[in-house]
């Protein structure tokens, strides 16, 4: 062992599952907009090319996983057994905020042994749509939208220049889905299909999108086999 | 042991005397060996439902070489798992690990299922699985494909030695995985009619078996649907070994001797009970049997019949 006092907690052990992954969440007036591709890998083979990486946590409360597959799989499994209890015990169901700080608490106080990068989004009564963002060492971030997971890094200028206050849910929807598409063109650990879930106050509508549908940006011209296309003049 | 060294070795507890050499090994080469993943194939898939007219089900099939490094350990081994009447698990990786956590887990859900008077549900094995394995942090070496059919229909899981799993409806694992997954890419569709499915399945093991090195011999097969599980082992053998064209038995006489001499290693006796309910009545009497094969016989030791 090189160094036995610091410890790598970006690093995914040995065979370990990954969820490469673009995830993200978007906050609009009367709910939000979670979405991500659905690829896991372990190495260079995709485990599992058509992954729901959308999990429910409650009615309204749902997260988006990045990291490992098994970490962030028994971290949520342990919230949403925490949120089923609240609401036992408690009589209504626990707010964004409160699932949220659940999942801070076992990613910060376990942030040696987990890998998870987690966006918590829902609805709830008090304070309508909301996203929480809770990156590797545990940190808790809220945000009007938030984007995650190692496609998130080529998607940040666009997002940072496309989004806009006060979108209703259909252009938030279009958001999320050129944004996804756009990470997982360029990202190697992700790719597949979008999973996009809306939830408001009435209802949690799934959306799929096939890899074959996804929204198209520039993909370059046919190089090989054409002339270079300049038209020449003989005198 | 340790050969001409002064060093003696100890006649109690583990000898080190090789741990130094060792050491010096792993300095060496790439590291001491580890015995970590055996090779395998298994594959699932869900058949049956919708327009093929037949009963759900899964369809679990497995390879069955077991390897120690480059060696053949076994070449017959069993890698569909018992975990309840309608549930099996295929198993890859360190072959006790998987051996073990699945009896540990069929142990655990026929307690569960008599608790909770109804039969045992996959997903409950899933859970208890991936629990487990979450536990110890991908130490247990097992990668399970789980497969069965419950209240709520066929269900077919992966299960990988970190605790994380996926529900799909056709699944490869091990290092044939790869050759068995380019099979099922190709051919698998939805609502398969029960041949059919048994069919692929074995395609699948067969491309494991021929393109992987670390899978070969036979091909099982389990089939579950909600009447019942079929377990068809050896399904397919297609690597059954050649018929000789010599026969390489030694004749009798190859070796001479010299002298003969045969005793009866069995001695006659007489027991008179001399106390309690059997005094005076005569006793019980031991005859020698004379044993046909064995040390002793007229004819010499056999071998190989």
């Amino acid at each position: 062992m090189a160094n036995i006092h610091t410890v790598d907690i970006t690093r995914l052990k040995n065979g370990e599952v990954n969820l490469g992954t673009s995830i993200m969440a978007v906050q609009f007036d009367g709910g939000v907009v979670i979405g991500a591709d659905s690829r896991t890998t372990t190495g260079s083979y995709i485990a599992n090319r058509v992954t729901d990486k959308l999990t429910h946590i409650h009615d309204r409360i749902y997260c988006c996983r990045s990291g490992s597959a098994a970490d962030t799989q028994a971290v949520a499994d342990v919230v949403h057994q925490h949120a089923q209890v609240y609401t036992a015990v408690y009589g209504s169901p626990p707010t964004v905020s409160t699932a949220a700080a659940l999942f801070e608490k076992m990613c910060y106080d376990n942030k040696d042994q987990l890998s998870a990068g987690i966006i918590v989004a829902g609805w709830d009564k008090e304070a309508g749509g909301s996203v929480y963002n809770i990156p590797l060492g545990g940190g808790m971030f809220q945000q009007p939208w938030a984007i995650g997971g190692s496609g998130s890094t080529y998607v940040y200028g666009y997002c940072d220049a496309t989004y806009r206050e006060g979108w209703n849910e259909q252009e938030t929807v279009e958001f999320v889905k050129n944004t996804l598409s756009l990470a997982m063109s360029r990202d190697g650990s992700s790719g597949g299909c979008i999973r996009m879930c809306v939830i408001t106050k009435e209802k949690v509508e799934r959306h799929f999108i096939p890899g074959n549908e996804l929204p198209k940006f520039w993909e370059g011209k046919e190089v090989v086999g054409t002339t270079s296309g300049r038209v020449g003049v003989v005198a | 042991m340790v050969a001409a060294k002064s060093v003696e070795a100890p006649n109690i507890g583990f000898d080190f005397s090789n741990y130094a050499r060792n050491q010096f090994f792993g300095e060496r080469l790439q590291g001491i060996p580890k015995a970590t993943s055996t090779g395998t194939t298994i594959v699932g898939v869900i058949f049956g439902g919708g327009d093929s007219g037949e009963e759900y089900g899964v369809c679990l099939g497995a390879d069955t070489r077991a390897t120690g490094g480059p060696i053949v350990a076994d070449k017959n081994c069993e890698k569909i798992h018992y975990l309840t009447p309608q549930i099996r698990c295929c198993g890859a990786g360190t072959a006790a690990d998987t051996e073990f956590v699945t009896n540990l887990i069929s142990s655990n859900l026929e307690l569960h299922a008599l608790s909770q008077g109804r039969p045992a549900r996959v997903v409950t094995a899933m859970t208890m699985l991936k629990q487990y394995l979450f536990r110890y942090q991908g130490q247990v070496g097992a990668h399970l494909v789980l497969g069965g059919v419950d209240v709520t229909g066929p269900q077919l899981f992966t299960v990988h030695a970190h605790g994380s799993t996926d529900k799909l409806p056709y699944v490869t694992m091990g290092s044939g995985s790869l050759a068995a997954m380019a099979v099922f890419e190709s051919s698998f569709r939805e609502n398969m009619k029960r041949e059919e499915a048994i069919a692929l399945v074995a395609r699948a093991i067969r491309s494991g078996i021929f393109n992987d090195l670390g899978s070969g011999s036979n091909v099982d097969v389990a089939v579950i649907t909600k009447n019942g599980t079929e377990n068809m082992r050896n399904y397919e053998m297609p690597n059954e070994r050649g018929i000789k064209s010599r026969n390489y038995k030694f004749r009798r006489g190859t070796t001479a001797w010299t002298k003969e001499a045969v005793r009866s290693l069995i001695v006659s006796e007489e027991i008179k009970s001399t106390t309690g309910a059997g005094k005076d009545q005569g006793g019980v009497e031991v005859v020698p049997v004379p044993t046909g094969a064995g040390a002793g016989g007229e004819e010499g030791m056999e071998i190989d019949t």
